[in-house]
């Protein structure tokens, strides 16, 4: 686990840094990209902008007006130097319930019968594990999760959907992901949360974040009709434990 | 200040300097894509450099000031600023009350964004803590999307400085814009996935800007850069100004509304200054790059910060002369030995 420790610092522009942990999706390598994360966000060192974690690199941002380059880099060599690894099972875990199939999953029967199961077989190995949280990209909020049972892996659709409502969720090959926004997109849908994941006019504008480990927790439509007015209506509250604690 | 859109433009938004801390969440930071024009508009103005303008495209679009009076300034690309009918000078301030007609002729030269920057700025509510517009997402400025007709601005809450009329922006303090200077580059993050010979390609050729050009990013066209191995990458970061060269060998520079991460290889990203030269550039147009340090990066980041300062602080040391046209009376706030003296004045004789 040497390498963790001794990142590599690559420029990316003037104002950026990549601090490059590993060239591998890697629960370990990531931890150590949260790691560093939280120890910046703790330190605030000066001329620091902000940070986007991703698979196995920090990109650090800053205003090299107000800093020097040199002195940052040095201090993040030495933050990571510091870092136990502590991994990423210490994580939260944000339950996110879905209703899966009917017109909210209507591709979930193609997933079975892609993959010989039953559509409850399907939903049983898709909701019966905890994902983890890699990074945000490719829209606001939208999730790339690690971990599917690969026995549910299904392609794209040859024919992409021109717009897909905000919440589904789909496979696409080995992966799986959850709509943050209406948007266009080939994912097999399987199901849908009534959770908004991105919600731009809330104090806290986004559910999910890098780090987190999502599970995904069959609703019945009464249910999920129930949490979408209590989420309209912004009394709703995401259930988000620690989840180490609760594997104790 | 209340301005009616007769005509919305080409593509007219709302933008300030963009909506930054959120790019670990996968949002873009939008904003201006020629930073320094807006911040000196909106200084000519009298507003702080990140207040929210109008972001214009080529064809401008035609406004009424239905209330109201205050100060407009159009900074960038010179897209021939009309005030009833007749011109206005780009990089000035403008006076205008109610009934006054703002249009556009067309762009005088070369480049293709301005900034109408208005007194108080534009008063649409921020969605986390900006007001640029996000069109991908429909989110911020007005109704995240473009400025249409019937649309009516508000401008915010401004101590109305008439003396600023006629407040300008001198040549040596705008961005040069219109050389044919290569654009500037930082080498890396993945500059070791290219051979030596791409690199090569990369810095002597020229690329041409295809159709394939908007807020989010430019696609370029010409000799096709080399990679040493694989062409993709675990998906990482993209720093705005990102210049991404998936495995087909031609380079797309990534500019406001881009995506905050993805999987092709950087050769280099543009150092910050130049985002705004290369945003002026159209389809059609070719560019070079050239392989900077970081030091000349920085450097140039403090001239633009200079200019900025200098610009407020000539701001605050001008008083405009009274026109003939202008009605004959007014308020001065003087300040004699650090006492402020509220002076009411009236032309006694034309």
């Amino acid at each position: 686990m040497k390498e963790l420790n001794n990142p590599e610092l690559l420029q990316a522009g003037d104002s950026c840094l990549v601090v490059q942990f590993g060239d591998t999706i890697d629960l370990a390598v990531n931890g150590s990209v949260q790691g560093l994360r939280r120890a910046l966000e703790q330190e605030k060192p000066l001329g620091l902008v902000e940070m986007v974690p991703t698979y196995c690199s920090l990109a650090v941002y800053f205003d090299p007006t107000r800093t020097d380059r040199e002195t940052l880099a040095a201090r993040i060599e030495e933050l990571a130097q510091g870092l136990s690894v502590a991994g990423t099972e210490g994580g939260d875990v944000l339950t996110v319930p879905v209703l899966y199939g009917g017109e909210e999953g209507p591709d979930l029967q193609a997933v079975a019968d892609h993959n010989g199961l039953t559509a409850e077989e399907v939903v049983r190995r898709h909701s019966g594990r905890d994902y983890y949280c890699y990074m945000l990209g490719f829209t606001p909020g939208f999730p790339y999760l690690g971990g599917m049972d690969e026995s549910i892996a299904t392609p794209r659709l040859a024919k992409p959907r021109t717009r897909i409502p905000a919440g589904s969720v789909g496979i696409a090959g080995k992966q799986t992901g959850i709509y943050p926004i209406d948007s266009p997109g080939g994912w097999q849908l399987i199901g849908r949360t009534p959770l908004r994941l991105f919600d731009p006019t809330a104090c806290e504008p986004f559910l999910a974040d890098a780090g987190l480990w999502i599970r995904f927790k069959p609703i019945s439509r009464s249910d999920f009709e129930a949490l979408a007015r209590d989420v309209a209506s912004g009394t709703f509250q995401a259930e988000r434990t620690p989840r180490r604690e609760e594997q104790q | 200040m209340r301005l009616q859109i007769e005509q919305g433009g080409l593509l007219t938004t709302i933008q300030d300097l963009g909506r930054w801390g959120y790019l670990g969440r996968g949002m873009p930071v939008a904003g201006a894509m020629d930073p320094q024009a807006l911040r000196l508009g909106n200084v000519l103005v009298g507003n702080n450099p990140n207040d929210a303008a109008l972001e214009i495209t080529l064809m401008g679009p035609r406004l009424v000031v239905a209330d109201g009076e205050g100060l407009i300034a159009l900074a960038g690309t010179d897209l021939g600023l009309t005030v009833n009918g007749h011109s206005a000078p780009a990089w000035e301030a403008h006076y205008l009350s109610a009934g006054d007609v703002i249009a556009f002729r067309g762009p005088k030269g070369r480049g293709c964004r301005s900034y109408l920057c208005l007194s108080g700025g534009i008063d649409v509510p921020p969605i986390m803590g900006s007001r640029s517009t996000y069109l991908r997402a429909t989110l911020g400025g007005l109704d995240g999307r473009v400025l249409k007709a019937g649309d009516v601005l508000e401008t915010g809450k401004t101590r109305l400085i008439r003396a600023g009329q006629g407040f300008f922006c001198p040549r040596e303090l705008r961005p040069p814009r219109d050389g044919d200077a290569p654009l500037r580059v930082l080498l890396g993050p993945q500059d070791k996935a290219f051979t030596a010979s791409g690199i090569e390609t990369f810095l002597q050729s020229n690329y041409v800007i295809t159709g394939e050009a908007d807020r989010m990013g430019y696609r370029l066209d010409g000799p096709l850069i080399e990679h040493a191995g694989e062409a993709d990458i675990i998906s990482d970061a993209i720093p705005p100004g990102s210049i991404q060269v998936p495995g087909e060998g031609k380079p797309i520079c990534m500019l406001a509304d881009g995506q905050t991460t993805g999987g092709y290889t950087k050769i280099a990203v543009l150092i910050t200054t130049d985002r705004g030269t290369l945003a002026q550039r159209m389809p059609g147009e070719s560019v070079r790059f050239s392989a900077v340090t970081y030091d000349e990066a920085v450097h140039s980041a403090r001239i633009e910060a200079r200019a900025v300062e200098a610009l407020l602080e000539r701001r605050s040391a001008y008083r405009s002369r009274p026109r003939r046209s202008a009605p004959a009376r007014g308020n001065w706030q003087v300040v004699v030995d650090g006492v402020a003296y509220d002076v009411r004045w009236e032309e006694i004789r034309p």
